[in-house]
C-alpha cells in the first residue's frame, strides 16, 4: 500500500506561498491514491520553477533542458511503455521555448501526461512576461504591455490532444482528481494548471483566480463535444472554467507501433544475428 | 587483362538516372566484380543535371575514376558536359531521335532509338532508360541473363519486371547487331557473394546489429535514407523510428529512449546538427549514451545541400558549451561504416556519453561492394549496470562518483531503484545542486572517462613505404581516393605513404606523433577549405602540417586529382 511518505522528496526551494506547493501536493495525492509506486513513475521536467518539482517528490527523474521535457518523455515512453510518464513544465517552458514540441506531441497524441504550471509570468528569471501573460501585462521586458497570449487549451484541442483539462493550484482536491484522470487516460493528456506566482504576478493572484474559476463538473458540459470544448477553451476573463474541457477517443501514437506489441522495447533482447537476413537482401 | 571500367549515366532529375546507375552497379556486383559508384545530384526533384558513376574492377576499388568508358546520356546536357571526360575509345549511348545536333567524335557516338524501342518492345516509352541499360551492357558483351535476374529482383516478376526485361533485351540485341565485337568484353567472374551497400545502409545495418531499437530524426539530405531504412525495417525487426517535428525534438527523444535503457540514435547533416547542439551537452551532463550521425554537406547554413564536404570536424569537436567528454568517429569506407557504428554504440554505453559519427554525402550515398560481414565479430558491451541482486535499490545513485568516472546504470521502471538525472549540475543521486564540492566532483568524474576511452581510440591506417619522402594524411571518407593516389604515385617511383584516421576524438596523440614526427614532408588531404584536421593535429601534437591539399567545391576527391596535386607540390 502506497502512502504519502513514499512521495516525500527534497525540501522545495520555492517561495513561501507559491502555487507550486498545491500542485506538488495534488500530484503526490493522485499517485498515492492510485497506489502507484515511485519506481513505476517517470517525471520529465524542463527548466523554470516548475521544472524543479520532480526533485521535491519521488520517482524516476529526468530533469531536461528548457522547453524540452516533452521529447525525452516521448522517447522514454516508447522505450518502456510500462512506465507512467508525466512531463512537467511551466508556461514559458511549455508554450514558449517548447511550443513546437507541445503542438506535435498533441498532434501525434503520445501516451503521456503533461502538467503545465501556468502562472502567466517567468518566475525563475525574475518577472518577465510569459506567452500566457494577459494583454497589457507590464514587465521589465514588456514595457508597453504584453500582447496577445497563447491559448494552450484551444491549441491542444485543435492540435489533436485527446485529453485537455484546466486545474487550479488553489483547489487541490479538484486538481488531484484531474491528474488521476490524466494519468488514466490513454493518449496525450494536457493539464494546464492556474498557478499564482506570489513574487512576480501581482495581477493574477490567488484571489483573482478564486473569484473567476468555476467547475465544469457543475455545469452541463460534455467534454466529448469538441465544439463545446472549443467554446469553453475561449472563455477567459470574468469567468474561467476548470475541469475536463475535452476528452476524445483518438488514435494513440504508440498504438500504431508494431515493435511495442510484444513487450516494452527495453525488455527485448539484443542479438546481432537479427541483421543477417537484412544483409542477404543486399547480395 | 585487368578490368577497370567506368560507366556514367547522366540526365535530368526524374529521368531515372539513379535507378539505371544502381542497376548497372548491381549487375556487375552480382557478376563478381568490385564496384564503386557515386551520385552527383542537384537540390531539385525535376530537371537540372544529375549523374551516377559506376566503376567496375577486378580489384577492390574505393574511389571513383575520372575517365568515362561508356556514357548513357539521357539528355543533351549530359553529352555536352561530359564529352571531355570520355576515354578513348569510349561510347556515348543516346537517343538520336530525341537529342538532335550532337557532334563530336563519331566513333564514340552510338545513337539508338531508345524511346521508340521502349514503346515498341515494352509498350512503355518511359522504359527507355532500361533499353539504354541493355545497350550499355551489350557494348561490353556482358551476360544478359544476369541482367534479367537483377531486373526481376528489382522490379518483381510481374508485368513491370517483364516489361523491363523486354526493354533491356531490345537494347541489348540492337547493339549486338550493330556493333558486335567492336568493343572490349567484360564477362561475369565467379559468383562471388558480395553486398552492394551505400554508406547510409552500412550505418543502418551496423545500428541494427548493435541492437539500436530507437531512432528519432528529421529528414535532411544526405542523412535521410538512414531514417527511411530504419522505418522500413521497423515492423520486421521490432524497432521504432519516429519522424520528429524538428532536430531538437529528435535528439531529445533519442536521449529519453537511451535514458530508459534502449540503444538510440539520430541522424542529420550540419545545419540539423546545429539545432541538436543543446542535446549533445544534455547527453554529456546526464551521461546518457547516444549515437549521432552527421552526414556532412558543405556549409555554412544550407550551403550546397546535395554535395559533399568534410567541414564539420572542428564543429563537432566543440559543439556545446562547457567541458565534458565525447567521442568522434569518421568511417573510412562503406564497410568501415558498419563496424564504426557498432563500436559507437558500445563506446556510448561503456563511457555513457554522446558519440558522433562523421560521414559525408560522398560516403553516405555512394555504393560499394562489401565482402560478407562476419557477424560473430559484433560484440555488445552495455557497460557497467547496477544489479539489484547485489545492491539495495535504495542505495542506487545514478551519478555515483567512482574511480573510473563511470557510474553503474540502472533503467527506470525495470527495478525498484530510482534513476534520477538532471541537466543542472547534480549530486551523486542526480538531484540538482549548486554545492561547489559536488560540482567539482561531478565535472572531474565525467572527465575521468576520457583517459580510458582515449586508450581504445586510434586505429590509424597506414599504407605505403616506411620512411617515404611524402606522407599524405587524411580522415574519413577520403580513404579510398588517397589510398589509390598513393598507388598511382608509387608506380611513378614517387616515395609516398599515407596515414588515415577514422577515430578522431579523444585524439590519438601518441600514434599521430609517432608518424608525423618521422615524416619528411606531410600533407593533409581534406574536403574542406581550412584544413580542419591539420588544425587538430597542431592543437593536439604541436606539429604543423602546413602543406594542405584542400577541395571545397562540394565534389569528392578522385585519386587522379590527389596524385596530380601531389605531383605539382613536389615537382
Amino acid at each position: 500500500m502506497v502512502t504519502t511518505s513514499d512521495y516525500a522528496g527534497l525540501k522545495p526551494a520555492w517561495c513561501p506561498g507559491c502555487g507550486n506547493f498545491g500542485i506538488l501536493k495534488a500530484l503526490n495525492r493522485a499517485l498515492t491514491e492510485m497506489d502507484i509506486e515511485p519506481h513505476q513513475v517517470l517525471l520529465v521536467s524542463g527548466i523554470g520553477q516548475a521544472g524543479k518539482l520532480p526533485h521535491y517528490t519521488r520517482g524516476n527523474v529526468f530533469n531536461s533542458l528548457h522547453g524540452r521535457p516533452v521529447p525525452p518523455a516521448i522517447g522514454a515512453k516508447i522505450a518502456n511503455s510500462e512506465l507512467i510518464v508525466i512531463a512537467v513544465s511551466g508556461d514559458g517552458d511549455a508554450y514558449g521555448e517548447g511550443g513546437n514540441h507541445f503542438l506535435h506531441a498533441a498532434r501525434r497524441n503520445h501516451d503521456i501526461t503533461y502538467l503545465v504550471h501556468n502562472n502567466q509570468v517567468y518566475g525563475l528569471t525574475k518577472g518577465q512576461a510569459s506567452p500566457t501573460s494577459d494583454v497589457g501585462f507590464v514587465t521589465k521586458t514588456t514595457p508597453y504591455g504584453a500582447t496577445n497570449p497563447v491559448n494552450p487549451i484551444a491549441l491542444a484541442i485543435v492540435s489533436g490532444a485527446s485529453f485537455v483539462a484546466r486545474g487550479f493550484a488553489g483547489d487541490m482536491d479538484h486538481l488531484a482528481t484531474l491528474i488521476k484522470k490524466g494519468i488514466t487516460h490513454r493518449g496525450f493528456a494536457l493539464i494546464d494548471i492556474l498557478q499564482p506566482c506570489v513574487s512576480f504576478n501581482h495581477k493574477n493572484t490567488f484571489q483573482w483566480y478564486k473569484e473567476r474559476v468555476y467547475k465544469l463538473e457543475d455545469e452541463k458540459h460534455d467534454p466529448r463535444d469538441r465544439k463545446a470544448a472549443l467554446e469553453k477553451a475561449l472563455e477567459w476573463g470574468d469567468k474561467i472554467p476548470i475541469g475536463v474541457i475535452y476528452k476524445g477517443d483518438l488514435p494513440v501514437y504508440e498504438d500504431q507501433l508494431p515493435a511495442l506489441n510484444k513487450s516494452p522495447l527495453v525488455k527485448q533482447k539484443i542479438d546481432p544475428r537479427r541483421v543477417e537476413k537484412l544483409l542477404a537482401e543486399f547480395m | 587483362m585487368p578490368i577497370d571500367f567506368n560507366f556514367m549515366v547522366g540526365g535530368e532529375a526524374g529521368q531515372g538516372v539513379q535507378s539505371v546507375g544502381f542497376l548497372l552497379a548491381k549487375v556487375f556486383a552480382c557478376g563478381g566484380y568490385h564496384v564503386f559508384a557515386d551520385q552527383d545530384y542537384e537540390s531539385r526533384v525535376r530537371g537540372g543535371h544529375n549523374f551516377f558513376r559506376v566503376r567496375v574492377s577486378n580489384d577492390k576499388v574505393g574511389a571513383i575514376a575520372e575517365d568515362v568508358d561508356i556514357l548513357i546520356a539521357l539528355d543533351s546536357d549530359s553529352i555536352q558536359l561530359h564529352q571531355a571526360e570520355m576515354a578513348s575509345p569510349g561510347i556515348i549511348i543516346f537517343d538520336g531521335e530525341k537529342i538532335k545536333g550532337v557532334s563530336g567524335n563519331n566513333g564514340s557516338l552510338l545513337s539508338i532509338p531508345l524511346e521508340k524501342m521502349a514503346e515498341e518492345k515494352a509498350g512503355d516509352k518511359l522504359m527507355l532508360n532500361t533499353v539504354a541499360l541493355g545497350a550499355a551492357l551489350s557494348a561490353v558483351s556482358y551476360d544478359l541473363t544476369m541482367l534479367n535476374r537483377v531486373l526481376a529482383d528489382h522490379f518483381g516478376s510481374g508485368e513491370v519486371g517483364n516489361k523491363n526485361i523486354a526493354a533491356a533485351k531490345a537494347g541489348y540485341d540492337y547493339v549486338q547487331s550493330e556493333r558486335k565485337g567492336k568493343f572490349r568484353k567484360i564477362k561475369p567472374l565467379s559468383e562471388a557473394k558480395r553486398m552492394l551497400l551505400t554508406g547510409n545502409e552500412a550505418i543502418s545495418l551496423g545500428a541494427i546489429a548493435a541492437g539500436c531499437r530507437f531512432m528519432a530524426a528529421y529528414p535532411m539530405t544526405p542523412a535521410s535514407s538512414i531514417m527511411e531504412y530504419m522505418a522500413a525495417k521497423s515492423k520486421d525487426l521490432d524497432l521504432v523510428m519516429i519522424h520528429a517535428e524538428d532536430e531538437i525534438a529528435a535528439i531529445n527523444m533519442a536521449i529519453g529512449a537511451a535514458y530508459a535503457g534502449v540503444r538510440a540514435m539520430t541522424a542529420t547533416s550540419g545545419s540539423g546538427l546545429c539545432l541538436m547542439v543543446e542535446g549533445i551537452g544534455l547527453a554529456g551532463i546526464t551521461e546518457t549514451p547516444i549515437v549521432i550521425i552527421d552526414a556532412q554537406r558543405p556549409g555554412p547554413a544550407v550551403g550546397l545541400p546535395t554535395r559533399t564536404e568534410q567541414g564539420d570536424l572542428q564543429f563537432v569537436l566543440h559543439a556545446h558549451h562547457g567541458d565534458f567528454p565525447r567521442a568522434v568517429l569518421a568511417p573510412a569506407t562503406i564497410e568501415d561504416a558498419f563496424w564504426v557504428t557498432v563500436k559507437a554504440f558500445n563506446w556510448a554505453e561503456r563511457y555513457q556519453l554522446p558519440v558522433i559519427i562523421l560521414t559525408d554525402q560522398h560516403l553516405a550515398s555512394s555504393h560499394a561492394t562489401v565482402d560478407p560481414l562476419d557477424l560473430s565479430q559484433v560484440t555488445i558491451d552495455r557497460g557497467i549496470l547496477f544489479s539489484e541482486k547485489e545492491d539495495a535499490p535504495s542505495e542506487y545513485m545514478r551519478h555515483r562518483v567512482t574511480k573510473s568516472g563511470v557510474s553503474p546504470r540502472a533503467f527506470p521502471g525495470l527495478g525498484k531503484a530510482l534513476v534520477v538525472t538532471d541537466c543542472d549540475e547534480h549530486d551523486e543521486e542526480g538531484h540538482l545542486t549548486e554545492d561547489a564540492a559536488e560540482r567539482t566532483a561531478q565535472v572531474q568524474k565525467r572527465l575521468r572517462k576520457i583517459s580510458p576511452l582515449n586508450k581504445e581510440i586510434g586505429t590509424l591506417r597506414k599504407y605505403g613505404s616506411r620512411g617515404a619522402e611524402t606522407t599524405l594524411i587524411g580522415w574519413g571518407s577520403t580513404y579510398g581516393a588517397i589510398h589509390e593516389a598513393v598507388d598511382i604515385l608509387r608506380k611513378e617511383e614517387t616515395s609516398v605513404n599515407m596515414l588515415h584516421l577514422n577515430e578522431l576524438w579523444p585524439f590519438p596523440t601518441k600514434a599521430v606523433v609517432d608518424t608525423v614526427s618521422k615524416a619528411r614532408n606531410s600533407y593533409v588531404i581534406e574536403n574542406n577549405a581550412t584544413g580542419q584536421l591539420a588544425q587538430l593535429i597542431k592543437a593536439e601534437t604541436g606539429y604543423d602540417v602546413s602543406r594542405r591539399i584542400l577541395k571545397f567545391d562540394g565534389r569528392p576527391f578522385t585519386p587522379a586529382y590527389i596524385a596530380e596535386a601531389v605531383r605539382k607540390e613536389t615537382r
